[in-house]
């Protein structure tokens, strides 16, 4: 038991009310920021802005900073994969049409709840025609 | 040999002392946590693969979503997360009275968010936001919109369930500290589900934008 202080590592209370603190206000300005458009950085800002939260979470009230470096080593390998299959599945989703002929997307355009009772089977049929050659030329243009 | 004949109810013979008890326990709870993120992590690839092909659609749909009612959802969550870490720091510190007033705040706040939940998800239903073949609102301009919902639904869902099981094992707790079954000797699953209960927070943390703050 001689590690005993260490390995329960009680912390202050100002820290927990600190960093609960910092949550909310990090909440607050992930909405205020939100109302303004920073173009394609929206998406940046707002998960830069969780990852912080999260981290801060993480760190403090799951005890990561203080605790044994093998409960990280789990969590941030978790992480790692996930998002190796994120951003992996991205690269196939967004730039197949650069090396292939074919772009990933959807198999039907429209889904079949929107097929209305007067247009049959044939007239979607010909919908998801009409949308495979729109991508192609898409692609087409893409390359020029 | 003294150590293996006399040792607190609490530990387990197979483990050497008290403390190899507790990290084992943890790290089972931290390898569950993973889990948990590859589970969610579905559902978010689902998501970015979704966002991707339709970025206007969810643009469009995630108007109907009530960013008001999302913002007081991770406020609620965040101050359960809190109360979550000082109902542990008080079992540390042997205050068993404080405990159960933070664990009793952590339920409550838990059921606050399931609440405001319930409001969300009954004025969708109404609306006709149910995903798949129950989706029928018409209004919102682009492909699919119904897949915003399929997503909204799931992730928002998947992790409404974790909430309910939380509430769920945090009041067993309670009945377990008024009791007297922890002490700040042994208070494992105490800890334990806050680790949990922090995920579930965590979790939150990245649905909250991504649903309710497309730019």
């Amino acid at each position: 038991m001689k590690d005993d202080a260490a390995q329960r590592h009680i912390l202050p209370l100002n820290l927990y009310l600190a960093v609960g603190s910092g949550l909310l206000v990090l909440t607050v300005i992930t909405v205020a920021v939100a109302q303004m458009d920073f173009g394609q950085m929206n998406l940046l800002i707002a998960m830069g802005i969780a990852v912080v939260k999260a981290t801060l979470v993480a760190m403090f009230f799951m005890h990561l900073k203080y605790d044994n470096r093998i409960y990280m080593l789990v969590f941030v390998g978790s992480l790692l994969f996930l998002g190796v299959f994120i951003i992996f599945t991205m690269f196939d989703t967004l730039r197949r049409g650069d090396i292939y002929e074919e772009i990933a997307e959807p198999y039907q355009k429209e889904a079949v709840i929107y097929r209305t009772a007067e247009t049959g089977t044939a007239s979607s049929h010909a919908a998801a025609d009409s949308s495979h050659n729109a991508a192609e030329t898409e692609t087409e243009t893409s390359d020029h | 040999m003294n150590q293996t004949t006399a040792h607190p109810a609490h530990l387990q013979h197979h483990f050497t002392d008290a403390h190899q008890q507790a990290e084992s326990a943890k790290l089972g709870l931290w390898i569950f946590l993973l889990t948990e993120v590859l589970l969610f992590g579905g559902l978010f690839c689902f998501y970015a693969i979704y966002r991707s092909w339709n970025p206007d659609m969810f643009h469009n749909a995630h108007a109907f979503l009530n960013v008001w009612m999302g913002a007081t959802n991770t406020v609620v969550l965040i101050v359960s997360s809190l109360t979550m870490a000082l109902a542990i720091r008080s079992m540390q510190l042997g205050r068993r009275k404080h405990t159960i007033v933070f664990l009793s705040g952590t339920v409550f706040l838990a059921c606050v968010f399931m609440v405001i939940k319930y409001f969300e998800y009954s004025h969708k239903i109404h609306l006709g936001q149910l995903p798949g073949k129950w989706y029928f609102f018409e209004g919102i301009a682009g492909t699919n919109p119904h897949i915003f919902f399929s997503a909204y639904f799931l992730m928002t869902g998947l992790h409404g369930f974790h909430v309910l099981g939380g509430i769920a094992v945090i009041t067993w707790l309670i009945i377990k500290t008024s009791r007297g079954s922890f002490s700040p000797e042994y208070y494992t699953p105490i800890e334990m589900t806050g680790l949990y209960w922090h995920l579930v927070d965590l979790i939150w943390i990245f649905l909250f934008p991504l649903f309710y703050l497309i730019g």
